[in-house]
């Protein structure tokens, strides 16, 4: 059976909750903090008056939007003063993830979103549908796009990794940052104990700092909680969250570059990590929440050999394993002293892997079908020592393939065998 | 002072002659009023000596300013070939940067006022990615409108997808 509306339909009933919702918690704390300070002298109708501003939008809001299926188009209408209508045909359909915020969670509420490939905004929202109706919604517009009846049985799934919460948690704390604060801290405090006033001026410090890596930490640990991939005919599914769990497909074809990060204090329990380069436009692909600098993990923590089984699957042919003649020469010491027992790059017909890092060894496989333009620099230190660095753009934003200091030789070779090598690869099926 | 081509069998071309003499427009709108400035108030305040000194000081280094900017100028050149476009550039950090065809997003060409004083126009290609330099400066007007149409019609005929 399917429930894909035909003609105009409403979202949830209780979508306007949920919006406000964000805005009621934050009220909950101001009006907290003040019935502390004040005594519970403050007038409280000036809170009541924002709470009920928010509802009555996020109902005029919730009055004016609606949604239909009609021919092989995802139809959105909404706003009020500033009507906008979204047609989206179903084929340009690249992936559709459920998103449930916290109180979305408890209200049985979730949210669909649609991703479309191209340009102008991206990302369409149907916020809120019931929890069962998100996830066969989902299963339906997923089917639709590919071609079939909308009421073929979801594709079924088979879960390849699962990483348990309490790992996620001692890795996020195994850092060098949240080691340098501990360090810190641990200071200040013996300060403290031998000449009091210095120590908690050194603390008052100290505490901000702390503050700011404890919630990036408590933010990484939240959105890759009960991490969970599976595999599916239609892609890579991807399952995390604590308050607010997302449920997300891969889009495989727009993966420009694959990472593997091997921080230092990870090394002795022999973990990594494995993140993925998405091509997306600046702005409108990202979430809100989301920042910049968050990137996609397909595999947040575990055993080297998961994430190189996970390389060989994102990447077909592709290898981690640095073959010889590939590390940075020994002259390079001198413009790298830190980085060079990490440095080493090198290519095959279809990848371009790169290794760099000081303390956390981090290593990058390109595919060259997805290489955008390349770039070869030299700059004084460089041409003196013989060397140069080959840049292989690609249209991710959060690690392009950086081949650092090569041999001059080789980098010119680089130059000019590449991007041959990179049209032959675009050209293969 | 120009590097060695790091590919010398390619027939390169360069920017327009004018693309120098628009630099040197732009540097003594710079240097003359400095010079004078500078050189008047030293003659005021310690008299013909110290102006003299500093007048040779200021032209050696506006001459050393304008021996880098030829030099950065000589060092602009660009190759067509059949499935990239080439761009080397850089005196001191010397670039080369290769942009296939069937990657490029679009084409603009711009002129500034100066280029515009001197029929110049500056052709740049884009790519999905947003670390890709492929700029041409400088180039005649006509040069830079064939520039233009050829590469966005290599472009169209070769585009791949993301």
């Amino acid at each position: 059976m399917t429930d894909l509306p035909t003609h105009w339909a409403r979202l949830h009933p209780l979508s306007p909750i949920v919006h406000a919702g964000r805005l009621l918690g934050a009220l909950a704390v101001v009006v907290g903090l003040r019935q502390v300070g004040s005594r519970g002298r403050q007038p409280l109708w000036v809170d009541g008056a924002a709470v009920g501003v928010a509802l009555v939008g996020g109902l005029v809001s919730w009055l004016v939007t609606r949604w239909r299926i009609h021919n092989g188009e995802l139809q959105v209408e909404t706003g009020l003063l500033r009507r906008q209508s979204v047609r989206l045909p179903l084929t340009r359909l690249q992936a559709v993830d459920v998103v449930r915020p916290l109180l979305g969670r408890v209200l049985g509420l979730a949210e669909v979103r649609v991703v479309v490939a191209g340009h102008g905004s991206s990302r369409t929202r149907l916020a809120y549908l019931g929890d069962e109706r998100a996830d066969s919604v989902r299963a339906q517009l997923l089917a639709l796009a590919h071609g079939l009846d909308a009421t073929t049985p979801t594709a079924p799934e088979r879960p390849i990794i699962a990483v348990p919460g309490s790992r996620i948690i001692a890795a996020a704390l195994l850092s060098t940052p949240v080691l340098l604060v501990l360090l810190a801290v641990v200071a200040a405090i013996a300060v403290a104990v031998v000449a009091p006033r210095a120590g908690l001026a050194a603390l008052g410090v100290i505490g901000p700092v702390a503050l700011t890596i404890g919630l990036g930490v408590a933010r990484r640990v939240g959105a890759e909680w009960e991490f969970a991939l599976a595999e599916s005919p239609d892609g890579l599914r991807l399952r995390a969250g604590l308050l607010q769990t997302r449920a997300e497909t891969i889009p495989l074809a727009r993966l420009q570059a694959v990472r593997v990060l091997e921080p230092l204090l990870w090394r002795p329990l022999g973990w990594v990590r494995l993140e993925i380069d998405i091509a997306r436009r600046r702005d409108h692909d990202r979430a809100e929440h989301e920042s910049t600098t968050t990137t996609r993990a397909l595999l947040p923590v575990g055993p080297p050999d998961l994430a190189h089984w996970l390389v060989k699957r994102l990447l077909p042919g592709a290898s981690v394993d640095r073959p010889a003649q590939s590390r940075a020469p020994l002259r390079a010491i001198l413009r790298a002293p830190l980085m060079h027992h990490h440095l080493a790059a090198w290519h095959d017909a279809r990848y371009v892997t790169c290794v760099t890092g000081r303390l956390r060894r981090a290593t990058v496989v390109v595919p060259l079908a997805k290489a955008q333009s390349f770039r070869w620099v030299q700059g004084p230190v460089l041409r003196r020592l013989r060397l140069a660095t080959v840049h292989v753009d690609t249209a991710g934003r959060h690690f392009p393939g950086t081949a650092l200091l090569r041999p001059a030789d080789e980098a010119a070779a680089w130059v000019t065998d590449l991007p041959v090598l990179a049209r032959a690869a675009r050209q293969r099926p | 002072m120009v590097q060695p081509d790091l590919l010398p069998q390619l027939s390169w071309r360069r920017p327009s002659p004018r693309m120098w003499r628009a630099r040197l427009l732009l540097l003594s709108i710079v240097a003359v009023p400095v010079v004078v400035v500078v050189v008047v108030v030293a003659a005021v305040a310690g008299g013909a000596a110290p102006a003299v000194a500093t007048a040779v000081v200021l032209l050696v280094a506006t001459a050393f300013v304008g021996s880098v900017l030829h030099g950065r100028y000589r060092s602009w050149r660009y190759a067509e070939r059949d499935e990239d476009l080439l761009i080397q550039r850089g005196l001191m950090f010397r670039r080369v940067s290769v942009v296939p065809y069937g990657r490029m997003q679009f084409v603009d060409m711009t002129a500034g006022p100066v280029e515009r004083v001197f029929k110049l126009a500056t052709v740049q290609l884009h790519t999905a990615a947003a670390a890709t330099d492929a700029r041409v400066p400088g180039l005649d007007r006509a040069e830079a409108e064939r520039l233009r149409d050829r590469l966005a019609a290599l472009g169209e005929a070769r585009a791949a997808g993301l």
